[in-house]
């Protein structure tokens, strides 16, 4: 509302196919995610494959909490943090308070982080990706009452950070065309 | 609409209310471990239910990712085409040779049986699966089968692909069945090392080969040794393949799988009609509190 009165020009009008537009480019970073979370899951044949989903969902709340935080509101990152402790087989609420954790930080210092370039957004993922590791091993084993070998744990900060880039290029294309309610 | 927009204009018991959410939800993820870690099985229906759910879109994806891999494969092979040529060659002349003394062996066994008036064990029935998802996460090592309805599979029947033993059926679902490998964490196996036919415990550690605890203080593992599933506690029937002694280390004998666990597509899930024991649950839990 507020926007149509300070810009100028003509609107199309508010037809059903344009609100199913704009929801479905609402719903893109949600929905993207959980269908990368289940392809990740699908036998490809690689050693290690399992570390492949927290690794691949942290990107996809990291990116998308920063550049879209409105498609990627709390409740929808408890839905996917609970969707990764099914899928990856980890004791309830582990990925559910990891992903919370990272979404509420990204949020916070969000201000600050879109303004930089890619590579120092980079950069701190590389946190992201080792706390969020760190925090899953050390609630993994305080819940199932065994020291773990922090060894998957440093794999999987290693995998995630690797995997960033590669993401984001495809998430930066989505973010400007598909995903974007302005181009509905 | 909702968005950045909207923030502005929000009334400010509604700014607060959002920005309630997140505390509130992180409570709740607590409050979720606490559930978890009081009612296992839940999460154990949930996951199950999650599988049913999903196995038919992997069941559906697996075929044209089968093409991918083989492309790839070829691709790569064609690389190595003469070597491995080579390498196939004296293999087989191995295994020729092998074959003879096989069915050699094969023929003195019947006739000694003949001979013993030997009870045959009754031949086990099994059913063959698809593996369509890794179940595993990065604390865990297991696969998920596409069994189809009506399957008859049992929790605790024994899973092998062609080499050798894979694990234990831990969880059914109405499509789908759990296989917990023997790498993972919470996996103990009885075994017999095949030389000396000392007993011994094979534990997995999540790693890709399980370590070999329990032996006997007069004798060791040997290197190369083969390693087969024993009879003991009536979990599993004696006598399965399940891999060779590997020193990484001195004095921490480990297997090398015969199973081909990180590439498992097929599984024969073989119901050897054994109760010994009931295979592990999940996330540590290692004894029963309510049948399924």
């Amino acid at each position: 509302m507020a926007r149509a009165d300070q810009t100028p020009g003509m609107r199309p009008k508010h037809t059903l196919g344009r609100q199913l537009d704009v929801a479905a480019r609402h719903a893109f970073p949600a929905v993207s995610t959980v269908v990368l979370m289940l392809l990740a899951e699908t036998p490809l044949g690689f050693a290690n494959q399992a570390t492949l989903l927290p690794a691949i969902t942290l990107a996809c709340i990291y990116f998308w909490s920063l550049f879209r935080p409105a498609a990627m509101p709390p409740p929808i990152v408890f839905l996917i943090g609970l969707l990764l402790d099914l899928l990856g087989y980890l004791p309830l609420g582990v990925g559910v308070l990891t992903l919370l954790t990272a979404h509420g930080l990204v949020v916070r210092w969000r201000q600050v982080l879109t303004r930089q370039s890619f590579l120092a957004v980079w950069l701190v993922f590389v946190g992201f990706s080792a706390g969020a590791a760190a925090l899953s091993w050390a609630l993994t084993a305080l819940l199932s009452f065994r020291l773990l070998s922090p060894g998957p744990a440093l794999f999987q900060a290693v995998l995630t950070v690797a995997l960033y880039p590669a993401l984001a290029v495809l998430c930066v294309r989505a973010h400007r065309t598909v995903a974007d309610p302005d181009q509905a | 609409m909702v968005g950045d927009i909207g923030v502005w204009k929000a009334p400010r018991t509604r700014q607060a209310l959002a920005k309630l959410t997140l505390p509130v939800l992180i409570g709740a993820s607590f409050g979720l471990m606490l559930l978890g870690k009081a009612d296992a099985l839940l999460a154990e229906h949930a996951r199950m239910a999650l599988g049913d759910a999903v196995a038919p879109i992997y069941a559906v994806l697996a075929k044209p990712l089968g093409a991918v891999r083989d492309h790839l494969l070829d691709a790569t092979g064609m690389w190595d085409v003469h070597a491995e040529n080579l390498k196939l060659h004296e293999e087989n002349e191995q295994l020729r040779r092998w074959q003879s003394i096989a069915l050699a062996l094969d023929a003195e066994n019947q006739r000694l049986k003949a001979n013993l008036h030997w009870i045959p064990d009754n031949p086990p029935s099994f059913v063959t699966a698809r593996v369509v998802a890794d179940a595993g996460g990065v604390y865990a090592r297991a696969v998920l089968l596409s069994v189809g309805p009506n399957h008859g599979v049992r929790k605790g029947e024994i899973a092998l692909d062609e080499r050798g033993l894979v694990g234990r059926v831990t969880e059914v679902g109405v499509r789908t069945a759990r296989v917990l490998l023997l790498t993972d964490l919470n996996s103990r196996i009885p075994v017999i090392l095949q030389n000396s036919r000392a007993h011994a415990i094979l534990t997995g550690n999540n790693g890709p080969r399980p370590r070999l605890i329990y032996w006997a203080e007069g004798s060791p593992p040997q290197e190369g040794e083969r390693v087969v599933t024993s009879s003991e506690a009536g979990a599993f029937p004696a006598d399965l393949p399940v891999g060779t002694v590997h020193y990484t280390a001195a004095n921490v004998p480990e297997v090398v799988p015969a199973a081909m666990l990180d590439r498992l597509e097929i599984v024969r899930i073989f119901d050897y009609g054994l109760s010994g024991l009931v295979a592990p649950d999940t996330q540590g839990r290692l004894t029963e509190r309510r049948g399924r």
